[in-house]
């Protein structure tokens, strides 16, 4: 019972919706979403706070709320999908084998793929907090479908670890709906999380965020009845004598998220070793053609704006690809051949994408990026080889926060033989 | 009064109740947690040891060969995971070498065959991986990796099927002589036996002291270990031992069944009987020591760490045999690694025992077969969509990351011994044992059990007694914590 698509999304969250928009509007008919949950909108039916859409609609709306704009776009334009519906496998020649409760395992083949299964939270184990393993230890975004999905509060006296974005969102809401939270501890020196989200989520609340701290026990053989905090050195190892017992039956932990390839290791996608992501080049596109991938599974945001803008790129990407395929224009232009790396340097991290061709840019291209550490005063730089084209001051740089240049088709083209595009930090 | 009553449904205590459900007994497994598995039998190595470790002449030298021998055949009748994929004990330059060959000589010494020696070359041939200063190994065929959760759990089912009775959440408190038996006191009664089988782990020294004078002492060996992701399953294909030390077999590395990567344990006595918590210096002891033996590992792939109580008695023996001074008390006392090796043969050895003092009748119906789980993962696609017509809920992925569905949810909340926490489904289906930790799927887990048993989300527990996973709705707590 095979399926042939021109199009095949997989997620049908704020990535997949806008890029399955953009290829519609770019002209593909046949497209399919692939949806394991029950309904339409990814993470974003969990985040019911507000602050989306900032960019795109010049508005804040909930999570839902933007979501429903883009399911609203996707049902307008009548593109189908599928939901609770689980893509079990991806192969590298596009075939996607999905499976539901009604049709059981199915295969459908595609001519292009677009990857936006979005990333999932990094578990306590990834950190190897030492002690006892009782109920009440949570990831933050577990805690959230809890109590705004199902109205269930998963604790009263709550510790929280990691200050990214969905922690400080959960400490905020776990007050709010009744709980106290005690503490939010960060083992970095700098929060992970938005400055807006430290300001209206923790200092209004009068909730304390201790940087330079991590757990270092967890007590309670049936539920949790205390956490130990330590402060740690620079290396990030804890400090002898320096420990706290907090009593708490709830640690959330928001330690980081990963996004979720597992989909796309199998189908022999290359990923970066910095961002878990797909290693991409201007078109979003992976080393396996045909196959593209945008949002949190190419590398974690944090703003569905930027996914959503991000993935209407690698939807428009598709469709064209689709359509060079079926013109079966061969990639005759020289042009398109010739691959120049982006180089991340001194301080930034990485840089998506990290190839470009300049017969296949927009006239203006994006790269988004991290830096590594907090930077004040300091300013990014773009070299194409030894010309700096680019050298814009920033009073303040910080990881949590992402970072994003233009580069214009028509500066590459004037560097024939161009070797490496440059992205770097520089004091001066 | 019951012909015999287990006390404790660890992998011990499952084995001889299966092993005596073989005959027309009147049994009862008690057992304080919520489930089987749930002491120092969820929390080893997963090792069918070979046998070489023990002490020729020793009870556990021969019941770990002799377990080893009966695995293959139990696990097949279990339908429980089994591996024969042999071990290597590495020795590292500036190592004794004699000791591998002291190793070698009790293994032929317990009966274990087709040991070899071999040297760093034929070692990296079967092994790459091995670290740079391994010098030699010890080759063992014969040891081979199994589920011990599914094992247990496996042991258990079938004696339900065969008629034992199991009593979960209930606590033995005393022990009272009687003139044909014992009284055994819990918190809901009391349970009368003619035969006590003291199967209970870290806690048996205190059900034999009640009864003995002659009095042993268990302590409590903690390992801890750490759990890698199924990327990194592929490192090592053997059991990667080190040369064994006072505490016991050194730090392994191994894969699993299930196809992750393990490491550990270390040794650590503890006065504690309940708590296994993991420590930052035994989870950095742990990748350090993996290390030596293997080398890239990949520390970042660690997707959880656990520590587990060896019940180490101060005889460094299984003590499994009739009281003298307390006839019709049957210790299974001491049973530390080898143990889960030697589980059929702990099994059999408890039953002619127990059968030496009924004299029972054997059962006409015995069924030695269990059906385990099933998993749609061994089907064909036609089989498996074949399954999902009929019952659509196995077309239904609830755990992700080990692409379990609800079918097999379903299967284990009503299995004879039924699952009813989060860690019950864990085990039985591996749902939440992936690289999210059950951060996806506990939710839709805790839904699934709270409708099979109809009742309220709030009563779901994480593995019984006070370990609920979610304290009340949103907004109840709002008085609760305005302290002002």
């Amino acid at each position: 019972m095979q399926k042939n698509y021109d199009l095949v999304v997989i997620g049908g969250g704020p990535a997949g919706l806008a890029a399955a928009e953009a290829a519609r509007k770019n002209g593909i008919e046949d497209i399919m979403i692939l949806e394991r949950d029950k309904e339409l909108g990814g993470i974003l039916n969990q985040c019911i706070h507000n602050g989306f859409g900032l960019h795109t609609f010049q508005e804040e709306l909930t999570g839902p709320e933007y979501a429903q704009r883009f399911i609203d776009r996707v049902k307008g334009l009548g593109i189908p999908y599928q939901l609770n519906t689980m893509v079990m496998d991806i192969t590298r020649e596009r075939k996607v084998t999905a499976m539901n409760r009604e049709e059981g395992l199915f295969e459908l083949q595609a001519k292009s793929i677009i990857l936006a299964m979005g990333c999932r939270e990094r578990p306590r184990g990834a950190l190897n907090i030492p002690g006892c393993r009782p109920a009440g230890i949570y990831s933050a975004g577990t805690a959230q479908r809890l109590v705004n999905m199902e109205g269930f509060m998963p604790g009263r006296q709550v510790v929280i670890l990691g200050s990214g974005d969905i922690g400080l969102i959960m400490a905020r809401r776990m007050t709010l709906e009744g709980a106290k939270v005690k503490v939010v501890a960060e083992l970095m020196p700098y929060s992970g999380g938005l400055k807006r989200n430290i300001v209206q989520c923790l200092d209004d609340f009068g909730i304390p965020l201790k940087l330079c701290h991590t757990v270092v026990g967890i007590d309670g053989k049936e539920r949790v009845k205390g956490v130990t905090l330590a402060q740690v050195d620079e290396k990030g190892k804890p400090v002898p004598g320096t420990e706290e017992y907090y009593s708490c039956d709830t640690l959330l932990l928001s330690v980081g998220l990963i996004p979720e390839n597992e989909l796309s290791v199998e189908a022999g996608v290359e990923l970066s070793r910095v961002t878990n992501g797909p290693v991409v080049n201007e078109s979003l596109e992976t080393n396996i053609p045909g196959i593209f991938a945008c949002g949190n599974v190419l590398h974690v945001h944090d703003l569905v704006d930027f996914v959503s803008e991000e993935a209407a790129a690698a939807g428009k990407s598709a469709a064209a690809y689709i359509q060079r395929t079926a013109e079966n224009a061969a990639d005759a232009d020289d042009s398109t051949k010739n691959r120049i790396p982006i180089i991340p340097a001194g301080g930034v991290r990485y840089t998506v994408p990290s190839t470009v061709c300049a017969g296949r840019m927009e006239d203006a291209l994006k790269v988004r990026f991290r830096v590594g550490a907090v930077y004040k005063n300091c300013y990014i730089s773009v070299y194409l080889d030894g010309e700096r084209i680019l050298h814009r001051k920033r009073p303040v740089m910080a990881p949590g926060e992402m970072e994003e240049i233009l580069l214009k088709k028509s500066r590459i083209q004037e560097h024939p033989g161009l070797a490496g595009i440059t992205v770097k930090i520089e004091d001066r | 009064m019951y012909d015999v009553v287990i006390i404790g449904a660890g992998v011990s205590g499952a084995a001889a109740a299966r092993a005596l459900s073989g005959y027309n007994l009147d049994i009862c497994v008690v057992e304080k947690e919520e489930d089987v598995c749930c002491g120092t039998s969820k929390a080893n190595s997963a090792i069918v040891h070979a046998g070489y470790d023990a002490k020729p002449g020793s009870l556990m030298a021969k019941l770990n060969v002799r377990g080893n021998q009966m695995m293959a055949q139990v696990a097949k009748e279990l339908d429980v995971p089994f591996r024969r994929c042999g071990s290597l004990v590495v020795c590292r330059e500036g190592e004794d070498t004699e000791m591998l060959k002291k190793l070698y000589e009790q293994g032929i010494a317990n009966g274990v065959e087709g040991m070899k020696i071999l040297d760093r070359e034929e070692a990296l041939s079967c092994e790459p991986n091995l670290s740079d200063d391994v010098v030699a190994a010890l080759w063992a065929p014969s040891a081979g990796i199994v589920c011990p959760f599914l094992l247990n759990i496996a042991y258990a089912e079938n004696a339900c099927e065969n008629g034992v009775e199991f009593r979960f959440n209930t606590e033995v408190e005393e022990i009272e002589k009687l003139e044909n038996g014992y009284r055994l006191v819990t918190e809901d009664g009391s349970l009368e036996a003619k035969v006590v089988v003291n199967a209970a782990g870290v806690h048996a020294d205190r059900f034999h002291n009640m009864v003995s004078s002659k009095k042993i002492h268990i302590t409590q060996r903690r390992g801890e270990y750490c759990l890698l992701d199924k990327t990194a399953g592929n490192l090592v294909s053997h059991t990667i031992f080190q040369l064994p030390g006072k505490y016991g077999k050194g730090v392994l590395v191994s894969p699993t069944v299930h196809g992750n990567l393990l490491i550990g344990p270390t040794a650590i006595d503890q006065e504690d009987k309940e708590a296994a918590a993991t420590t930052q210096e035994g989870l950095s002891e742990v990748l350090r020591k993996s290390a030596m033996s293997v080398k890239n590992i990949p520390v970042r792939q660690v997707i959880t760490s656990f520590a587990g109580l060896r019940a180490h008695e101060d005889g460094g023996e299984f003590i499994i045999q009739e009281l003298e001074d307390a006839k019709g008390f049957v210790d299974c006392a001491g049973i530390e690694s080898p143990g889960l090796a030697s589980s059929p043969a702990v099994g059999e050895y408890v039953k002619e025992i127990v059968a030496g003092i009924l004299k029972p009748e054997k059962k006409s119906d015995y069924q030695a077969a269990r059906k385990g789980i099933l998993d749609p993962k061994t089907l064909s696609v036609e089989e498996r969509n074949a399954l999902i017509r009929e019952n659509p809920a196995y077309g239904n992925i609830i755990c992700r990351c080990e692409k379990v569905t609800e079918g097999e949810i379903l299967d284990a909340v009503h299995r004879p011994i039924p699952a009813t926490s989060l860690d019950g489904v864990k085990r039985r289906t591996r749902a939440g044992m992936g690289r999210c930790q059950s951060g996806f799927c506990s939710p839709r887990v805790m839904e699934i059990l709270a409708g099979e048993f109809n009742v309220d989300l709030s009563l779901i527990t994480k593995c019984g007694g006070d370990s609920r996973l979610i304290v009340g709705k949103n907004k109840e707590l709002k008085s609760e914590n305005q302290d002002g």
